[in-house]
């Protein structure tokens, strides 16, 4: 090892090298579909829909096989096994950085730190740009954030003695910045600003580069929770304006176990480790210890190695489908799910009814003819008893719905693999919900 | 297995018509008790003569299988002893968490027995019991002479 040289391995691989394609394939859902095996599951008589893509997004065949492929041919530990196997999974595990890299738009591979999901790398945000905060800071988030980018700040500011704030939503769940701007949410003690890019409940797009202005004109550090962006927009976080960018494997059609934080090189450098151990130290003395340069730094331990393989081949499978055309059959697929609820009784949807700056996810509320309210987990046993997967709850997103006055809602989130023949059988299914429950 | 095994006609009947719901005065004890995965949450009062339970009461929101529930418990226990009230939420446990194969005994447990469908649902054994913890827990808090106090018991 060399002491000098800092790091016992460089995420070196020159972004020009990785390869993109040309021009995307034409989209065709019928073909994507049949990349995933899980969709021709029945149930009884029922063929499965899946409308829990928010949740958890079903994975392509590709995937699954990149990761077997890995774990039969290639697997080793990376970056300290000197043998042949080792050297596959080291380049393996640094050509799926890079192609993450690639895919957002990070100006180089050791932007991208892979953490174990986005809760992590929220918590990292909030551990290492922490480590400098004092009373009398404050950290700005939003009603809307999903408990990922809630509770991360709420034990910080616990920590620091620094004030948590937050940006409310107007009723018809965009981001308040009138409200914000009139309040002076956003001021001179803010240090931090952290909002979701697309909320998981509402679905709204938020405005990351204006965002972005308000943060640093006080000189604050902004954090995307990109979790749902990231799947279903194009993403390029060279343009976004933010300093540090989270979201999670599992969600973007990869495995469970891996999540990316996405930092300014300049911004990462400055930061200090979060979790200790093996792979994160320059050089280790029982009197102290150096660090490793990023990405390096903030992945102590054994990675998840096969999971970044299996995410660099998802991301490569999106890259193909190209990220405009997902994003325009999420727009089309959201949009016709919007008319078809609109047609349902006593139905209220959350979160904006038109597509301007909207996201794939709808979550909605639902009453009897009698006017009862019908509980989103009877909507969802419902639905399950003719193979469709829906999420009834609060998402992970308490606040936001105590701001609308609801305990809980059911969701219904769409993907690449959602047809409008499922959309018109959610909308049948409910009409059947609410006769049950007349 | 089919929907309407799981949503029988008489938990259906009690979920439109809770019975003994709201809050009443006096009581012994008070406790609320929430599911964090739902947010199903349940305020409930117990009133003791002696050792008879002579009132139940509560103010509860949540989904048809807690809500109906908590009505059938509050039938169940309301005129008995505490402890043949513990020995029905005992008896009502087993046949939550016997997946289906425990047989629920009628004579003892009333319309609590068209519960037994919901066994085979493990995400919904939860709020089957959400109202039945919260009577065990207010009625060992009014045995014992303790707090008055709602603390909040989470499931």
């Amino acid at each position: 090892m060399s002491v000098s040289g800092g790091p016992e391995y460089a995420a070196t691989i020159d972004l020009d090298e990785v390869a993109v394609p040309d021009e995307p394939i034409p989209f065709d859902v019928e073909h994507i579909r049949s990349d995933f095996p899980i969709l021709e599951r029945r149930f009884g008589d029922w063929p499965l829909i899946y409308l829990d893509s928010a949740n958890s997004s079903q994975k392509p065949r590709v995937v699954v096989e990149a990761m077997e492929d890995h774990y039969l041919n290639h697997n080793a530990n990376v970056a300290r096994a000197m043998h042949t196997l080792g050297a596959e999974a080291t380049a393996a595990f640094e050509s799926a950085r890079a192609r993450l890299a690639k895919f957002i738009g990070a100006r180089r591979s050791e932007e991208v730190v892979f953490t174990k999901n986005a809760s992590e790398a929220l918590n990292l945000c909030a551990y290492t740009l922490g480590a400098k905060l004092k009373p009398g800071d404050e950290i700005v988030i939003s009603v809307m954030e999903h408990h990922s980018n809630l509770v991360p700040w709420q034990l910080l500011a616990e920590r620091t003695g620094a004030t948590l704030r937050w940006f409310d939503v107007t009723d018809e769940g965009r981001l308040d910045l009138e409200g914000a701007s009139r309040q002076g949410l956003v001021n001179e003690r803010t240090k931090i600003v952290s909002v979701a890019y697309v909320s998981n409940v509402l679905g709204t797009v938020n405005p990351i580069n204006q965002l972005a202005g308000i943060a640093h004109a006080v000189g604050a550090v902004l954090i995307v929770d990109a979790s749902q962006a990231v799947p279903q927009l194009p993403v390029d976080v060279a343009a976004l304006g933010a300093d540090l960018v989270a979201f999670t494997g599992h969600k973007m059609v990869g495995p469970t176990g891996i999540g990316v934080l996405w930092g300014r090189y300049d911004l990462l450098v400055e930061l200090p480790p979060f979790l200790g151990g093996g792979e994160m130290i320059e050089v280790v003395r029982m009197s102290g210890s150096t660090f490793a340069p990023p990405p390096h730094r903030f992945e102590a331990g054994t990675p998840p190695i096969a999971q970044a393989v299996g995410l660099g081949v998802a991301a490569d499978y999106l890259s193909e489908l190209g990220m405009e055309q997902v994003a325009a059959h999420e727009q089309e697929i959201t949009g016709y799910a919007l008319q078809g609820l609109a047609a349902v009784p006593g139905l209220r949807v959350l979160g904006p009814t038109e597509m301007r700056d909207r996201g794939g996810a709808v979550a909605f509320t639902m009453s009897a003819a009698n006017g009862s309210p019908i509980h989103p987990h009877d909507v969802g046993q419902l639905l399950d008893a003719r193979g469709i997967a829906v999420r009834g709850g609060h998402h992970c997103a308490r606040p936001l719905h105590e701001r609308f006055g609801i305990q809980s809602s059911t969701r219904a989130s769409f993907y690449l693999y959602t047809t409008k023949a499922e959309i018109d059988a959610l909308v049948d299914a409910l009409n059947y919900t609410r006769d049950f429950f007349r | 297995m089919k929907i309407d095994e799981l949503y029988q006609e008489i938990i259906l009947d009690h979920y439109k018509a809770k019975h003994h719901s709201g809050l009443r005065t006096p009581y012994d004890a008070e406790v609320y008790h929430v599911n964090p995965v739902c947010g199903d949450e349940v305020r409930l009062r117990i009133s003791l003569d002696k050792d008879v339970v002579s009132d139940v009461s509560y103010e509860s929101a949540g989904c048809s299988i807690s809500q109906a529930s908590t009505s059938v418990m509050s039938d169940l226990v309301i005129g008995r002893t505490a402890d043949e009230g513990f020995a029905l939420h005992d008896e009502f446990l087993a046949v939550m968490q016997g997946k289906g194969e425990v047989v629920p005994d009628e004579d003892r447990l009333e319309d609590a027995v068209a519960f037994a469908g919901v066994a085979r649902f493990p995400a919904r054994v939860k709020c089957a019991l959400l109202g039945w913890s919260a009577f065990k827990d207010a009625a060992i808090r009014a045995t014992s002479g303790t707090s008055r106090k709602p603390e909040v018991e989470v499931q």
